[in-house]
């Protein structure tokens, strides 16, 4: 299954900061559940594009030689609905790397409004897997595609 | 160098941003995981959090030591041995370990890690 909740990259700075876009539609199945008649996209899912952004950004950082995790969410806001033709722009930004693991936060804009934002901290393994299952061939070919490596 | 009431004030802090707690939560005695739902990420992030807010370097395992129960001789049976008691005083100095002693089960390791030991952990290493 892919699972990408970025349609394209539009920058990555290695060690500093990504920015990607998302555009919801309806033509995504969970939408017309989320919620019948009403639809906007669930606030988990603008987690899982900010997570997806930062953690391009954050594997980007090891070469994406390294499984990265995600570990923690903190301080998630979704002061507005994101609603099906909206264009998402989502952008993380490195706040430190660690031994242990990668700390980030992100935000989302919709026409210039902040419609989501939170801290993200990934952590990496090395040892315990031989095979990136995170950075599969899939998603490096939408970074390939998006033209940001 | 700060004293021991604002360096309290600021690991509050950390604890309400990296836990989601509320301030009244974080007392002295008040344990990481039991009191205050701290899971293993967290101790990660709390780390990295004092580091920011007080402009200082923590070694890994300098305040959170790991993999204690790991090793055999330190412990048997769900309890820590004499060797792993005194292994414990060692490696967690700012631990209160009094009443841990009188029976030093594994499962109740975790209380160990109080807001109180941080306090004490970090007015010595603020000292030095």
């Amino acid at each position: 299954m892919r699972w990408f909740h970025v349609d394209r990259f539009e920058v990555l700075e290695k060690n500093k900061y990504a920015r990607a876009v998302k555009c919801a539609t309806l033509g995504e199945d969970h939408l017309h559940d989320h919620f019948p008649g009403y639809p906007i996209v669930p606030s988990a899912l603008n987690i899982e594009s900010m997570a997806q952004t930062a953690g391009v950004l954050a594997g980007y950082t090891y070469d994406f030689k390294k499984n990265v995790i995600l570990a923690k969410v903190e301080r998630g806001e979704f002061p507005v609905m994101v609603r099906p033709g909206d264009k998402m722009v989502i952008e993380a930004w490195i706040d430190e790397v660690k031994p242990e693991g990668c700390w980030t936060h992100a935000k989302i804009n919709v026409d210039g409004k902040e419609a989501a934002s939170a801290s993200i901290i990934f952590v990496h393994l090395e040892d315990e897997l031989p095979e990136s299952f995170v950075f599969t061939q899939d998603f490096m070919d939408l970074l390939e595609a998006s033209g940001v490596i | 160098m700060p004293d021991r009431e604002e360096i309290l004030a600021t690991v509050t802090d950390v604890m309400v941003d990296a836990l989601g707690v509320d301030p009244e939560e974080v007392t002295m005695e008040a344990s990481l995981v039991t009191d205050l739902g701290a899971e293993s990420i967290d101790f990660l992030d709390i780390v990295f959090r004092l580091e920011k807010a007080l402009s200082i370097k923590i070694p890994r395992e300098e305040l959170f030591p790991e993999n204690l129960t790991a090793d055999s001789k330190y412990a048997k049976d769900g309890m820590l041995t004499a060797e792993g008691v005194a292994a414990l005083k060692e490696r967690m100095p700012y631990a209160d370990i009094t009443e841990f002693e009188k029976s030093p089960k594994v499962s109740a390791l975790a209380d160990l890690f109080t807001v109180g030991m941080i306090v004490r952990y970090l007015e010595t290493k603020l000292k030095r």
